[in-house]
């Protein structure tokens, strides 16, 4: 049975092209109609120059990174040693020989074996060693189905610039692939990509981090302050380049402390703004953060999670910056908190946070992830005429001497915020405990109305934002509470496990602070267990839900630095039901 | 904002200052009312930001707008405000504790970004909020609460400091002369860039050592015929030779604000896409 879903693997030697060459086929590819994903891991045991690319594409939607690879493409010895031990029966292994390179293949049982000389046929025939890649393509595609057609025309745009003979040769190196496939390989496998579909065409590939800053710019961001860090650097790049061009203003800080203090001031000052971290940068932003709470000083902070504590696992993906979201930082400080799922939510999420931070005047933390970050997906092209932006309440003087309360008690316990420049509005704006108006009071009810009033404004929020989506059975035998980009692999494993008949329902919360207790506690009447899977050690979204709803769950915690294979999932809801 | 001219008074919060009889600090802050009104400030487009200490609480001494921030980060508040809106005049205020001890690490970057705000520090050389600790500017050997036997550490010399990172605009006073103070806060408010003052505002409470009756033989004006476009020698007579407090404008440079330098970067990138938002979705078309 062909299988309209193929995920391929491409690994070799740094500058051989398999970077580019990725890209250049995941565009095609999105161009053509299909869904695509890439997923970018970088194995513990990587050796200096070790390149690798994954994609993964279908005419379908495409949930998650899926489970290890369907096709290996072996540039070189290296990369084959590195992922020899994945080659699971009924996997391709596309290698580059059996003459010409450096690879002999041992012997895999079950594993589909197809030899192209990749580098023998740029090398000898083509006399362009550099276009090695590009014949992987025209194999890689003709093989599995890709749209050659469209690659070609991406390789003409691509390489346009570069000359008419650079063209020829990658147009000639797509062909040679192809042809020798087509003369010299018997298919035995069952990956095909499906008809694309037309309506799927209009998109942009792109990746977490880009459309976090994409949304960021559609919001209107006017002010960005950043310390470059990993996972979360392209944020800041793609802000780099573009937020000049509308006007906006882009620091990079000489540290996190730095760059929340540069958000607070420009916020103060009237301006959406914004920061992109990673969880060192969250610790040293969380006292400041504590400031713009108490202060009521609307901000964003991007966080994309890495392995940790400490240094931890820079390039890897990990769920456990939760805890520090959410409580990090001293005294009793309010916030939001949201967690997002897909490339897609990574520009929907970055809206919402801004609309949130200015409706509420409070700081949101962005929750995303390394592998969020880095991977692209073919998203739909976003309309921002289509989005509801809110704009914070202000301040409007009436004149007169009356003097100004900053943080007026009104009804929703948000208060007009005056901008600098005004006048009638003067105030001074303060870490320390204030009463209505922004002068220190330190009496015991002050403390504790002000205190009521920074949490108090967030009260309805559930109602007000609908922060959860509902997925699968009504009365379900198991039910998926899932946050962050996990959520793509428990939709994917929900969708296994209901073809094969087991009732299960999931529950995807975007907000994760302050926690959508009256979604969650119905949603855990209507099933009769709750699973939480989570990529983190101290079960840190299952504490919250418990410490909030009193709802137990049963825990399902990976923390190698890699995001759950759909598979592990399907597997574990099998298990919980039929144990 | 009336044709009149505002006089000192007029900058006056409803506030009273929280400082205590004798405190150097008050002779700065009047300095500071005499030089907004002399340059007839509008105090609703102005914004003074400050951090934690004695003399941070500056800001709600004025009736300007303020942020009294967390301590230490008085300087990366005041360039945010600065940044998003050019159009308010930012000062930030502050002592040498929140200056060059928890908040040193930003001082280089203000200064080498040239950021368009006035610094102004007010240095005691000792921690008098917590009640009497050696501060980043006291000299060795001071004996205070956590310096019994007196202190292991050398000074910071924030003059020589914000020479050397290239600070476009270095001054000194006295506020045992706040005549002097007022006209070095009015300068440093007209230089474009980041304009450092350093003030030395003796502690009458905490520091028995640097007072006032102390310091009287220690101050003097800068030399007649010092150049204040010579930064060699500028950081020169901030090292202090002999031991002098040499007050007056060190040195001044006319460089290119940072604003200058990102409304540059903003003309540049609008060449690239012409059509905005949508001109960026593009970028991302397969």
């Amino acid at each position: 049975m062909a299988r309209d879903d193929v995920i391929i693997r491409i690994g070799g030697e740094g500058g051989e092209g398999i970077i580019s060459s990725g890209d250049i086929i995941t565009g095609a590819s999105a161009k053509a109609g299909f869904h695509v994903y890439t997923f970018k891991t970088f194995p513990a045991e990587i050796r200096g120059g070790y390149a690798m690319y994954q994609l993964r594409a279908s005419s379908k939607q495409i949930l998650s990174q899926g489970d290890g690879f369907d096709v290996f493409v072996a540039f070189n010895n290296d990369a084959y040693q590195v992922n020899k031990k994945e080659l699971k029966p009924g996997t391709v292994l596309l290698w580059d020989g059996p003459e010409g390179g450096d690879i002999q293949p041992e012997s895999h049982p079950g594993v589909i074996s197809y030899a192209v000389p990749m580098t023998r046929i740029a090398k000898d025939e083509l006399k362009a060693p550099k276009a090695k890649n590009m014949v992987a393509l025209g194999a890689i595609s003709t093989l599995f189905s890709f749209p050659i057609e469209t690659l070609k025309e991406n390789i003409r745009l691509k390489f346009g610039k570069k000359g008419q003979e650079v063209v020829d040769i990658n147009i000639r190196a797509i062909d040679m692939g192809k042809e020798y496939v087509e003369k010299n390989i018997k298919k035995q496998d069952p990956y095909r990509l499906g008809e694309p579909q037309a309506k799927d065409k209009d998109v942009i590939v792109i990746s977490g981090n880009e459309a976090v800053g994409l949304g960021a710019l559609a919001a209107k961001v006017e002010f960005f302050s950043a310390y470059p860090i990993t996972p979360a650097t392209e944020i800041a790049i793609m802000l780099a380049r573009n937020l000049p061009k509308l006007g906006g203003t882009l620091v990079q800080a000489e540290d996190e402390i730095a760059s929340l203090g540069n958000v607070i001031g420009a916020s103060y000052a009237g301006a959406k703004s914004m920061t992109a971290t990673s969880g060192p940068g969250l610790s040293l932003m969380t006292e400041l953060l504590g400031l713009a709470s108490i202060a009521e000083i609307p901000l964003v902070v991007a966080n994309v999670q890495r392995g940790g504590p400490s240094t931890g696992l820079p390039t890897k993906h990990e769920q456990s910056d939760l805890f520090t979201a959410v409580y990090g930082g001293h005294g009793d400080m309010s916030r939001i908190v949201l967690a997002v799922d897909n490339v897609e939510d990574c520009f929907h999420l970055t809206v919402d946070a801004f609309n949130l931070a200015e409706k509420y005047q409070i700081p949101v933390i962005l929750l995303s992830d390394g592998s969020l970050g880095f991977r692209t997906e073919g998203i739909k092209v976003p309309d921002p005429s289509t989005l509801k932006l809110i704009d914070r309440k202000w301040f409007e003087p009436k004149g007169g001497e009356e003097v100004y309360k900053r943080y007026e008690y009104t009804k929703d316990l948000v208060s007009p915020m005056s901008k600098p420049g005004q006048p009638g509005g003067n105030y001074v704006a303060t870490g320390l405990e204030h009463g209505e108006v922004s002068r220190p009071v330190y009496t015991p009810e002050n403390h504790t109305r002000m205190i009521d009033k920074r949490f108090g404004k967030l009260a309805n929020i559930e109602d007000e934002y609908k922060p959860t989506e509902r997925e699968g059975d009504e009365n379900a035998d198991l039910g998926i509470i899932s946050w962050g980009s996990t959520q793509g692999a428990v939709r994917e494993a929900l969708a296994r496990a209901r073809a094969d008949g087991l009732k299960v329902a999931a529950l995807y919360p975007k907000l994760i602070f302050p926690l959508p207790e009256k979604a969650i506690a119905k949603f855990a009447k209507s099933v009769k267990k709750v699973l939480i899977p989570e990529i983190n050690k101290q079960a840190q979204f299952a504490e919250l839900v418990r410490a909030r709803t009193g709802i137990d769950s049963i825990r399902y915690n990976i923390y190698g630095g890699l995001p759950f294979p759909p598979g592990d999932i399907y597997n574990k809801i099998k298990e919980v039901i039929r144990p | 904002m009336t044709a009149q001219a505002l006089q000192p008074k007029d900058y006056k919060s409803v506030v009273p200052p929280t400082w205590c009889a004798g405190c150097g600090d008050y002779g700065v802050l009047n300095s500071l009312y005499k030089a907004f009104s002399e340059l007839n400030i509008d105090y609703n487009n102005t914004v003074i930001v400050s951090g934690i200490g004695c003399s941070s609480r500056f800001p709600f001494f004025v009736k300007t707008y303020g942020i009294h921030t967390a301590h230490g980060r008085a300087l990366p508040v005041a360039m945010g405000v600065k940044l998003a809106n050019p159009e308010l005049r930012v000062v930030a205020t502050g002592g040498d504790g929140d200056g060059f001890s928890i908040g040193g690490g930003h001082v280089p970057h203000i200064c080498r970004k040239n950021v368009d705000i006035t610094y102004i520090i007010m240095d005691n050389r000792i921690y008098g909020l917590t009640k009497g600790q050696v501060s980043p500017t006291s000299d060795m050997g001071m004996v205070s609460s956590t310096t019994p036997y007196g202190s292991p550490d050398r000074p910071v010399n924030p003059l020589a400091f914000c020479l050397v990172y290239g600070a476009t605009f270095v001054a000194q006073g006295y506020s045992g002369n706040p005549k002097e103070i007022a006209a070095l806060i009015k300068q440093g408010m007209e230089h474009k860039g980041f304009s450092y003052i350093n003030l030395v505002s003796p502690c009458p409470t905490f520091n028995k050592t640097n007072t006032f009756q102390a310091y009287k033989d220690l101050v003097e004006p800068l030399p007649d015929d010092h150049d204040r476009t010579n930064l060699p020698r500028a950081v020169e007579l901030a090292l202090n030779p002999g031991g002098k407090i040499r007050t007056g404008v060190y040195f001044e440079s006319d460089t290119p604000s940072y604003q200058e330098r990102l409304d540059e970067i903003k003309s540049k990138a609008s060449k690239f896409t012409a059509a905005g938002f949508a001109g960026i979705v593009d970028l991302y078309r397969p």
